[in-house]
């Protein structure tokens, strides 16, 4: 049995007992090594892009025109410069703000709306539900590349359009996950418990079947944050997201492009990046899953 | 069993319906004129609305829906406003070389993905399986317009033994007849002899294949191992293994084509993904499919262009899918009553 499915909130010794589960979902998770390794990437590149400014040895933007252009590992460019003589670890590590703020910020649009709307679905049925299923049914069937390609060209080629389009077109999964979670739930004894008890459809449906539905979406969310990274980084390779110059992974390799015959190193080391941060969100969304949901392990 | 496929092709429609209407409006309601994308910035009040005449685009908009609705339904998407084609005609020519490297990458992705799993799953906590699925995870981490790229630089560049993208070599003149140049390459053989070309189509096929497929192989590789893993516990296992039989036997007679199953949905919605996700593989490799020609028609906000190849791309995702799902049902009886 899922764990999980013990945490409601409610009194304290509830909450208490709530709190431990959640403490031994970590000690089992802190048990996972892949897991472990995963977290520890994220943390490195979250530090990375919080003290971005101390880190980086050089600014982002700062041209060396001097400098023979595109230089290949000379100190004190440890990683070379670009065709703009641009020091590529200082934009690497200012990029990794950018790309954790999107896939954060993505993950974030399709969790909240995606997750209320299966709630809202799942738990009342009804017309909302027969209109919400059928829209997202629409959305399922365009693969979800081409829907977001097509939301941030009407949106207009933009970070922030980007973050949205991803968002927006990622939220079907969320909203199925959640419905049917809220479905399966909302039969269980304690739920009939409740209401017989005259606690109302407001708490019920975000105090005591909410908390219960979490599990899968959290899995999905993690998982979901590597591949916004991702996603974004291939808008702006599109030239749909962030526009020059600002130093975002995907638009770094993009701007390569015309070189990789005679620098491979520009476009190859911020790729190298994005790899290890969604390998990190990866390993850390596979070994929660097999916390939450024990099930699915191998 | 007929019930079942009726009541899923009955849901077909809808779904179409609904893709068709969500284009429509996404495109109509969008901001930028046609009109002034045909004639340029500084045309007159005139010239533009002349053009939005000419394009129908004057009439109000339920009445513009219906007779796109009625044109689509005829497989009339309208003329391209970028080159004046029949947007149908440009679709019809690009589509056979999206569909000819979606369908090697996915023969690549599978033979690979499914032999990959099965000897992870038998020997499960050996170095294979975690070094095989160590890698089927750094694949799903891999953005693909990266990895073309990296490969471009690897196999072009230094070691100059696959070409960067294009086809066929400008070199050689011939005509296609299919337009599946693996296949013309074929036909060419048999009339001239002359394997120049299936060679040509087969090294440009390559690199982009591989680019596309990564991801797929990744993925099919995982679901095989968990799907192998599952099945290797069951009874039916045990008994056929107290009976004697080989351990090849055992694996490949038994295990494997029951640990298939969810191989072949994965493969299915893999495929129908390929279809649309070409889009970044066809740019990096120049490959002449749809996925680049809609990406060039989104930039130059070619509305009767997007709005075909969206409706075209995701009616064939959504029959895939449909054809999955009751390929799965004929397969799975379980499915049905459910």
């Amino acid at each position: 049995m899922n764990p999980i499915k013990i945490f409601k909130a409610g009194n304290d010794a509830e909450s208490r007992a709530a709190e431990s589960i959640w403490y031994e979902n970590w000690l089992l998770l802190k048990k996972n090594r892949s897991a472990m390794f995963g977290l520890y990437i994220i943390i490195f590149f979250l530090f990375l892009a919080v003290f971005a400014s101390i880190v980086a040895p050089f600014d982002p933007y700062l041209q060396n025109i001097d400098l023979r252009k595109m230089t290949y590992f000379s100190w004190p460019y440890i990683l070379g410069t670009d065709d703009f003589g641009r020091d590529i670890l200082s934009r690497i590590i200012y990029g990794s703000r950018i790309s954790l703020v999107i896939g954060f910020f993505a993950v974030s649009i399709s969790l909240v709306f995606g997750s209320l709307i299966g709630l809202i679905s799942g738990f009342y049925g009804g017309w909302f539900d027969r209109i919400a299923m059928r829209v997202i049914d629409i959305m399922l069937a365009f693969p979800y590349i081409l829907l977001t390609i097509v939301i941030v060209a009407l949106l207009g080629p933009t970070l922030l359009n980007a973050m949205i389009a991803i968002g927006i077109a990622r939220l079907p999964q969320y909203t199925r996950i959640m419905r049917a979670s809220v479905l399966a739930e909302k039969e269980a004894e304690y739920v009939e418990a409740e209401r017989s008890l005259g606690v109302g459809n407001m708490e019920l449906m975000f105090m005591s079947i909410l908390p219960n539905c979490l599990a899968p979406i959290i899995v999905q969310a993690t998982l979901g944050v590597g591949s916004a990274i991702i996603e974004s980084a291939a808008l702006s390779f599109l030239g749909l997201g962030a526009q020059p110059p600002t130093p975002e992974w995907g638009l770094m390799i993009a701007s390569a492009r015309e070189f990789v015959s005679n620098a491979w190193w520009i476009v190859t080391f911020p790729g190298i990046a994005i790899v290890l941060v969604v390998l990190g969100f990866n390993l850390l969304g596979d070994g929660i899953r097999d916390v939450l949901d024990p099930r699915l392990k191998d | 069993m007929y019930r079942f496929i009726l009541k899923r092709l009955g849901l077909l429609i809808p779904t179409l319906l609904g893709v068709i209407t969500l284009v429509f409006f996404m495109l109509a309601l969008s901001p930028g004129e046609p009109a002034r994308v045909i004639l340029g910035e500084r045309a007159n009040k005139e010239a533009v609305e002349k053009m939005n005449a000419e394009l129908g685009l004057d009439k109000p908009m339920h009445v513009q829906y219906v007779i796109y609705l009625k044109k689509v339904v005829q497989l009339d998407f309208g003329k391209s406003i970028k080159t004046g084609q029949s947007v149908i005609d440009e679709i019809k020519a690009r589509f056979p070389a999206t569909i000819e490297l979606a369908i090697f990458s996915m023969i690549l992705a599978s033979v690979l993905g499914i032999f990959v799993g099965v000897i992870s799953a038998t020997k499960r906590y050996s170095f294979w399986d975690y070094a095989s699925m160590f890698g089927a995870l750094f694949g799903v981490s891999m953005p693909v317009f990266w990895l073309g790229l990296v490969l471009i630089i690897i196999f072009s560049v230094n070691l100059n033994l696959l070409p960067t993208g294009g086809r066929m070599d400008i070199r050689y003149y011939f005509t296609p007849i299919t337009n599946f140049y693996i296949l013309d390459g074929i036909i060419h053989i048999f009339k001239t002899g002359d394997p120049k070309v299936l060679g040509s189509a087969l090294t440009h096929l390559i690199l982009p294949a591989v680019t596309l497929g990564t991801i797929p192989l990744a993925i099919i590789a995982r679901i095989t191992r968990s799907s192998m893993l599952e099945v290797l516990k069951q009874d039916y296992i045990k008994t056929a293994r107290a009976t004697g039989m080989s351990e090849r036997k055992v694996i490949f007679k038994y295990a494997l084509r029951n640990a298939l199953l969810p191989v072949i949905t994965v493969i299915g919605l893999q495929f129908g993904m390929l279809l649309a996700g070409a889009i970044l593989t066809e740019t990096i490799f120049a490959w002449p499919g749809i996925g680049k020609w809609l990406y060039h028609a989104i930039e130059s906000r070619d509305f009767p262009a997007v709005q075909g190849g969206i409706i075209v791309i995701s009616t064939c995702f959504v029959v895939i899918n449909l054809f999955v799902d009751l390929l799965y049902s004929v397969i799975n009886p379980k499915i049905r009553t459910e």
